[in-house]
């Protein structure tokens, strides 16, 4: 019988033929943990009577979500980790170098790993063709020190995309309207799997958009094929060796087959408090906004950039709205910078962060007021997510989010173009 | 057998509601962190519960965040089990591995305030307010092995190695 990605990869790293409800043990190729969660992770490390890392050259540190350190505290915490790297030889990715998810996929995943990540969006790595999915700091500490983990092999989904986007449609539409379809929880447990001609012909910015929320309709996993777009990407990071191919078997047992037809989606927004709770954009005028964040580890790449420039360009936010955009990784905030995006955005008003979380997760840099609504390219628009619990987080693209801008209130990208 | 009453909750509670992120400055000090359990669902929850309570949500309980702090701040306020119609896959696994039991059974059938009796072995959970039975479903033998060594780091501690 055929195997899913999830089955390929895990059998190949558990030696073993793992099918979907299996329990194995697998080798882990990348552990990595964050500024949040390492300091607990180094703790349980410490505390588990494991001295040594398995793997120190891929075990990562980041120090991502609290840049530069709006307090003491958090400076504390990163010492703690920066220490903890120098004591054991891993890899440090200090302030700067950008956000865990972007980093990664730039400088670590490869077809065909388990990684295994202190964060929930850890799943972003499976647009590579990994089979990655976040863990707590316990479970990463023991995969950090044992060099696995004991895994549930994931029934999967088999989502078919076909067809082409309408202009200003994109995967980041896609992947809120699916979540929208199935629920936060419809695929709690279950391995995302994405397949067709959309996919086929997808960049890998959209498909790292899209596996990075997967876990947002409460999968495990969400893994695309390694194939030419795979292997480009990797080339364009210096990394063409560690290119494979990969793909699910032709006869591979999906749970379900979820089809979407590409032609007939629309700009898409999450309104608060839940990621499942979608609507399109251009029933949603009138909703007047505070603040954009253009950004994040869901979109703060080039092309996620280019569309907030194109739309931007030449003109000035409405009165009475900040906008904030934050480049994923210091490669992305390179490349924007002589591409002339930077400049582009200045003029356009946008106050510009370091590569990092920048104020996904409400620990500094543009919290929320009371009452305030925010338009957000991240993932996640949970009560308080963003600082405040009397605030209002609506998810959407980047070309929703920069015509938003424009007008004040959420607005259909199409018609301001 | 685990005694204690009933703290109910609905559907959908975050991994934010349960520890914020703003609050990301206290995870190096725990005791000061747990003051702000539940915060963003119900404010007084840290002045209600008791040792030996219980956290009873509804579907999805603990979704988002893979924040092990969220199901560490709930036993460290002296919760005993978390009951819940559905639970989010990392903080299922966060809770065992923080040794916290989760169980997953028919929570509509448990109002605030009731009073709970808990059979881990048996499976079962009596109400003792209404009278209600309920049985919770088995866990993975992986699971309720970590569960018994209380917790996962005391698990390799004592073994070395994780095996299933
Ligand atoms: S950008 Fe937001 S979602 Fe992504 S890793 Fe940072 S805090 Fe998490």
């Amino acid at each position: 019988m055929g195997k899913t990605l999830a089955e390929k990869i895990l059998s190949a790293k558990s030696g073993t033929d793992a099918k979907a409800g299996d329990i194995v043990i697998a080798s882990v190729d990348l552990a990595f943990v964050q500024d949040t969660t390492g300091p607990l992770t180094v703790r349980q490390f410490q505390s588990s009577g494991m001295s040594k890392l398995a793997n120190p050259e891929r075990t990562v540190l980041f120090i991502d979500h609290a840049v530069p350190s709006p307090n003491a505290n958090q400076s504390n915490d990163h010492m703690l980790l920066r220490e903890f790297a120098d004591q054991c030889g891993c890899k440090l990715s200090d302030i700067g170098e950008g956000v865990c998810h972007q980093v990664v996929q730039e400088d670590f995943t490869r077809p065909g790993d388990v990684v295994v990540g202190a964060d929930s969006h850890t799943t972003t790595a499976g647009a590579l063709g990994a089979f990655a999915t976040g863990m707590g700091s316990s479970d990463v500490a023991v995969a950090m020190g044992l060099g696995k983990n004991w895994f549930r092999v994931p029934e999967s989904f088999k989502v078919q995309v076909d067809g082409n986007f309408p202009k200003w449609v994109s995967a980041k539409d896609l992947i809120l309207h699916l979540i929208g379809t199935i629920g936060a929880d419809g695929a709690t447990y279950k391995s995302l799997e994405f397949h067709g001609g959309t996919i086929k012909k997808m960049s890998m910015t959209g498909r790292f958009t899209i596996a990075n929320m997967a876990v947002e309709a409460g999968a495990k996993a969400g893994i695309f094929a390694a194939d030419e777009t795979t292997k480009q990407f990797l080339k364009s990071v210096e990394r063409g060796n560690d290119y494979k191919a990969l793909e699910a078997d032709a006869d591979a047992v999906y749970e379900k087959t979820i089809k979407i037809d590409a032609n007939k989606l629309e700009p898409t927004v999450s309104k608060p408090h839940r990621v499942d709770n979608t609507a399109l954009a251009k029933d949603l005028k009138d909703t007047k906004i505070q603040q954009v964040v253009i950004g994040t580890c869901t979109n703060g790449r080039m092309e996620d950039l280019a569309v907030a420039v194109s739309i931007l360009k030449g003109k000035k936010p409405a009165k009475g709205v900040r906008l904030i955009v934050g480049p994923a990784s210091r490669r992305i905030m390179t490349a924007a910078i002589e591409k002339g995006y930077i400049t582009s955005l200045i003029e356009s008003g946008a106050t510009i962060l370091p590569p990092g979380c920048g104020p996904c997760m409400g620990l500094h840099q543009g919290a929320l007021g009371d009452g305030e609504a925010c338009l957000s390219t991240a993932n996640r628009n949970f009560e308080g997510r963003m600082g405040n619990p009397k605030s209002f987080i609506y998810l959407a693209s980047p070309a929703t989010a920069a015509a938003s801008a424009l007008t004040g209130e959420i607005t259909d990208p199409r018609e301001v173009m | 057998m685990l005694k204690g009453k009933a703290h109910k909750f609905g559907d959908s509670i975050s991994t934010d509601h349960i520890i914020p992120g703003r609050y990301a400055p206290l995870r190096s000090n725990l005791p000061e962190l747990a003051k702000h359990v539940l915060e963003d669902a119900d404010v007084n929850f840290v002045k209600k519960v008791k040792a030996g309570d219980f956290v009873v949500g509804g579907n999805n309980f603990g979704l988002g965040s893979s924040r092990e702090h969220a199901p560490l701040v709930i036993k460290m306020a002296g919760v005993s089990a978390i009951l819940a119609k559905s639970v989010a896959r990392i903080f299922y696994r966060n809770a065992i591995n923080l040794g916290l039991p989760v169980l997953i059974c028919d929570t509509d059938k448990i109002s605030d305030g009731d009073e709970l009796e808990v059979d881990l072995t048996a499976g079962t959970v009596k109400d003792i307010t209404n009278g209600n039975k309920l049985t919770f479903g088995k866990m993975p033998e992986v699971m309720l092995k970590i569960l018994n060594e209380g917790g996962i780091i005391n698990y390799v501690k004592k073994h070395g190695d994780i095996v299933v």
